[in-house]
């Protein structure tokens, strides 16, 4: 039973971690290079742009569940199988979300990549 | 990538370490959280340990949202997993922790991923459309008459 919830704790962290990363990344795109529009307009515009953008707020809620979701993981599973499971399905999640909803470019370069750090982070449980 | 890049992606890896190892040390220390008392999961914050672990890992976002501003996200990702590289070195010269052949091969695959991926260019360009970030920027650009 504690194996399921456990399994069940990586699924909601992967979930609402590409998710977070997803709209957060969307957000810091929208208010463009921070360095640049520090030296434009000074240093709390860029708080200012951050806090104002809708896309932060909704990641940063999924971010919050991806960090409880993860605290409940570590109580009930042995770290480190949570940790490496978590990462290296966030890895290949994060490389299909950010091609079909950012439409990056993620081509064979970004996917091998992707696939390299996943299987790397997963050795590194075994 | 200026050197300057290079340094916000150093501070993702540096922040993002030592948070989740004081995160780590912190929920060892205050165990299983029973199903029957969630709120359990809230008050888990007061601990030093997870406090300062959170302090860090504020740093790692700064850092995150930083280079999320100007670089793709399959491009950040990868190219800060070198933290779990990191953490296993921690592990083994610190810690005294036994790295198996399976975790060196295991450090080799991210290597190599991180390698492919820095490789690359780090923003996808949209030659159709400029950037929505780089407008915004330019709208918030006070005009001559504003100064």
């Amino acid at each position: 039973m504690k194996e399921l919830y456990t399994w069940s704790a990586i699924g909601a962290i992967v979930l609402a971690s590409t998710t977070g990363d997803v709209l957060l990344s969307r957000a810091m795109k929208q208010v463009g290079d921070v360095h640049a529009l520090r030296r434009r307009c000074g240093l709390l515009t860029v708080p200012a742009r951050v806090l104002r953008n809708a896309s932060f707020l909704l990641g940063l809620l999924a971010m919050a569940t991806a960090f409880y979701s993860l605290l409940f993981a570590l109580s009930w599973g042995d770290v480190s199988l949570v940790a490496p499971a978590s990462a290296s399905l966030t890895f290949v999640a994060n490389a299909v979300a950010a091609k079909t909803f950012l439409h990056e470019r993620v081509d064979r370069r970004r996917w091998m990549a992707a696939l390299f750090v996943a299987a790397g982070v997963a050795l590194l449980a075994a | 990538m200026t050197p300057r890049k290079y340094l916000v992606l150093l501070g993702i890896i540096l922040f993002g370490v030592i948070g989740d190892s004081l995160l780590k040390q912190g929920m060892i220390l205050v165990g299983s959280i029973p199903l029957r008392h969630l709120s359990g999961i809230f008050l888990v914050v007061l601990d030093p340990w997870i406090a300062l672990g959170i302090l860090f890992l504020l740093g790692f976002f700064a850092f995150y949202m930083t280079a999320l501003s100007w670089a793709d996200l399959t491009y950040v990702l990868p190219a800060t997993s070198l933290g779990y590289v990191l953490l296993a070195f921690i592990a083994k010269f610190f810690l005294h922790e036994q790295v198996t052949l399976t975790r060196w091969l295991g450090i080799l695959l991210i290597a190599a991923g991180v390698g492919f991926v820095t490789q690359g260019p780090a923003l996808t360009k949209h030659p159709s459309a400029e950037l929505p970030g780089e407008r915004l920027v330019e709208e918030v650009v006070p005009t001559e008459a504003e100064r």
